[in-house]
């Protein structure tokens, strides 16, 4: 592949209320076995790039124990490899990262040191699989300064916390807004981005010369008439996790046959973290309707339209009803659990009660947890 | 210089042919375990949990699943700069190539290997046992007692001892006799084929007995040590251990792995088994499903019911079939309306719709009644069942079958039904 990856990590935002005290958005649990960032980072290896730097700077302990080794994604290479860059202190920086654009800025010798031509830009957010090779193909073929990959939301879709794009017929984009209070059309960007590396250098080098420090805002709506700025639609699944309620849905969806086998049975696969848990055992008691339960869980109660993630343990007369329960979670007997998310590493008391009414309650619960 | 102060030969070459069609294609340390390892797991997930880092895998019959499964040693953090895991296959030599004719022949030809780490120990290990054990303190014990062959022993009942060699000691856990399989056993410590020999002492032997046919640890290579003065020692294991050599014991283990806290337990922290992961999405449980003291592989979907199971990973279970008391492989499919009970099903298998196994009445297999027995239904792996067929117990079943090889769509217990030479 003649490119280099950069994936932008960094992010936290509110819309994930208590959820993203533990962690970063990327590093958000997905689908029972995966991290969000496994999407991205599969999709970068699936399209043969070999030199990949993730961008992190919030609550990054549970990314970087992910990331601790690149062989999981198969960038354990002599010719490329998997960069992790947090911001760190230098004789002529001492600030966090002010943003994307100041992220990339502060690390461009990985950029200038690169010898491939192009680079594609992704969030870790994002759930889909996409093939980089066509939208590279597309911007070459447009002779696009940017491509960015831009995908139409259902009409009953919020999209005031994308950013939102307007194309001509051929697919020049023609505004860019961010974050709009009042959106104008439907269309998204998925925040996925192509570009040649000398441009984008120079962009950044003169971003940060102007002391503006974000990608989106500074950059790319900022040039979107001086540059040519092409959209690459996709209409394949692709979801943004967050926010808590699209969070949870984006799991649910998992419960559908069509959506596993899209990302788990066909080709290419999805690669995450390997964590030698034993098979998911099931004793007297154990009811699962409809559910989805992963390796290293020990079930002896009810569970129906729920995702339960890794190492779990669900305890006797329990009802887990709609809900996501994360990894390593203990749940004490007769416990009633509907409409939640349950926190990872939680301990819940026997015969507690959690109902989310309304909406989707977070649950968690730090109790003292003796293990036997 | 290279230099291990303990290095472990794996024994891995051997058919395994008491499990019958389930070693017809791969040998028996590739056979799947406990839903998604496979037997060689143990041993190596014990070497690299012992500080062991240095293991040759000695294979012979088809290695082929073995190779892919082992590769360079990454499940198992064997992938290093010194050492790491190699397989050693038999190879040609310029004057007298041979296959592995023996346990202890396989390890002689393998001096070269053993040689250039510089041990002071070798560990014996065979591929075909379900434990954990921490080969670290055996060697201290060995160490000790200034042993030169240390034998890892475990008590027996007194009834099943002439099933085993038996080793006799003396009050120090010395070995004063040894007797392979006696009819009146006069202990009940039995040899469980794992061995720490000082290196001095096991090259000098190898090659003193270097043109003895068929050279066996337990025949040749440890008598030899006792006639020349060396000290023996039984290193006394009270732990799980479970030769899973037969098909009956095989499906035993396996369901002991099911009970509420199994005595094998892999559900704790402490010594983790590890083993190459292909698959890892989730299992998913339909609205109609029901499961019940089993225990299930990634990715694997079911639709129906499934009791007192171990069901491997990207397995389907089809709706309305009810598994019962059987193991399934990885990637095997099991179609709609189905019914198992105690049946095998090697990997890559399909089953039709409205299939039953395991029905009828109890008679003895027709052709190996020693392997195939207690009832259990086995089918090899890849294998394909037609849609419909009834299959009694004592069964066997391998390679593609089709209607017509079912007699009124019924193979009655005890027959036994191989297709070869069809992929």
């Amino acid at each position: 592949m003649r490119a280099v990856g950069i994936i932008l990590a960094g992010g936290n935002n509110h819309r994930m209320k208590e959820l993203s005290q533990k962690r970063a958005i990327c590093a958000m649990p997905i689908a029972g076995s995966y991290r969000s960032i496994d999407f991205t980072l599969s999709n970068m290896t699936n399209s043969h790039i070999q030199k990949v730097a993730v961008f992190t700077q919030y609550n990054a302990r549970s990314l970087n124990e992910h990331l601790n080794s690149s062989k999981w994604w198969d960038f354990g290479r002599k010719q490329g490899g998997l960069y992790v860059f947090t911001p760190v202190v230098t004789a002529d920086n001492s600030n966090w990262y002010r943003g994307t654009a100041d992220a990339i800025y502060q690390n461009l010798d990985f950029l200038k040191k690169s010898h491939e031509p192009y680079v594609v830009i992704a969030s870790g957010d994002g759930v889909y699989k996409l093939d980089y090779n066509k939208v590279l193909e597309y911007h070459i073929e447009k002779k696009a300064d940017i491509t960015v990959v831009c995908r139409d939301m259902e009409a009953s879709q919020n999209v005031e916390r994308f950013g939102t794009v307007r194309m001509n017929e051929e697919h020049r984009i023609e505004e860019f807004e961010e974050k709009p209070l009042q959106a104008k059309t439907q269309t998204i960007s998925c925040g996925i981005y192509v570009m040649r590396r000398r441009q984008l250098i120079e962009m950044i080098e003169k971003c940060a010369e102007e002391d503006r420090y974000d990608l989106v805002r500074d950059v790319l709506v900022r040039y979107k008439d001086v540059k040519r700025i092409f959209g690459y639609k996709i209409k394949d699944y692709w979801r943004n996790i967050a926010s808590v309620e699209d969070y949870f849905n984006t799991n649910m969806e998992f419960l559908k046959p069509e959506v596993r086998d899209y990302f788990f049975k066909q080709y290419p696969d999805v690669y995450s973290k390997v964590d030698d848990l034993p098979p998911a055992k099931y004793n007297v008691g154990a009811n699962i309707k409809n559910s989805l339960i992963s390796s290293g869980c020990i079930v002896n109660g009810t569970v129906e339209n729920s995702v339960v993630f890794k190492k779990s343990y669900i305890g006797n007369n329990c009802v887990i009803k709609n809900s996501i329960i994360l990894n390593d979670v203990y749940i004490g007997d007769n416990t009633y659990i509907e409409n939640c998310i349950v926190e990872s590493r939680d301990t819940i008391k026997a015969n507690s009660r959690f109902v989310g009414e309304g909406e989707i309650k977070i649950v968690v619960e730090r109790n003292e947890r003796y293990v036997i | 210089m290279i230099k291990k102060e303990m290095i472990a030969m794996l024994l891995a070459g051997g058919q395994g042919s008491r499990l019958g069609v389930l070693t017809s294609k791969v040998a028996k340390p590739a056979v799947a375990f406990g839903g998604k390892y496979r037997i060689i797991d143990f041993p190596l997930s014990n070497c690299i949990n012992s500080g062991v880092d240095t293991v040759g895998v000695l294979t012979q019959y088809q290695p082929l699943r073995l190779n892919t499964h082992i590769g360079i040693g990454i499940p198992w953090d064997l992938d290093r700069n010194i050492g790491g895991v190699t397989v050693l296959p038999p190879y040609e030599k310029s004057s007298n190539s041979e296959w592995y004719t023996g346990t202890a022949n396989a390890i002689y030809q393998n001096l070269e290997y053993m040689e250039s780490f510089n041990p002071d120990y070798v560990l014996i290990l065979s591929g075909d046992h379900i434990y954990k054990m921490d080969y670290e303190q055996m060697l201290d014990f060995h160490k000790e007692n200034g042993s030169e062959v240390t034998i890892a022993v475990m008590p027996v009942p007194m009834e099943e001892a002439s099933r085993f060699g038996i080793m006799i000691t003396d009050e120090n856990k010395r070995i004063t006799e040894f007797e392979e399989k006696p009819e009146h056993p006069r202990s009940n410590l039995a040899s469980m084929g794992i061995y720490i020999f000082n290196w001095k002492t096991l090259k000098e032997a190898l090659i003193a007995k270097a043109e003895q046919p068929a050279l066996d640890f337990g025949k040749h290579v440890i008598p030899y040590c006792h006639e020349n003065g060396a000290p023996l020692f039984a290193y006394e294991f009270t732990g799980y251990w479970k030769d899973v050599g037969t098909l009956s014991s095989y499906w035993e283990a396996n369901m002991e792995l099911i009970d509420i806290v199994p005595e094998f337990n892999l559900y704790e922290e402490y010594w983790k088994i590890y083993t190459k992961s292909e698959i890892q999405p989730p299992q998913y449980f339909s609205g109609d499903s029901v499961v019940e003291r089993s225990i299930i592989g990634e990715g694997t979907d079911i639709y129906g019911e499934v009791y007192n199971s171990v069901i491997g990973c990207g397995v389907t279970i089809g709706k309305g079939t009810v598994v019962r008391d059987s193991i399934i492989m990885n990637q095997t499919r099991i179609g709609d309306n189905c019914e198992l009970n105690k049946a095998i099903i090697a990997e890559n298998v399909e089953i039709g719709k409205n299939v039953k196994l395991g029905v009828g009445e109890e008679a003895e297999n027709e052709t190996a009644p020693h392997i195939y027995n207690q009832g259990i239904v086995t089918v090899g792996e890849k294998s394909v069942i037609p849609d419909g067929v009834s299959v009694g117990k004592n069964t066997v079943i391998s390679g593609i079958t089709k209607a017509a090889d079912y007699e009124n769509c019924y193979l009655a217990s005890g027959k036994t039904l191989i297709k070869e030479g069809e992929e």
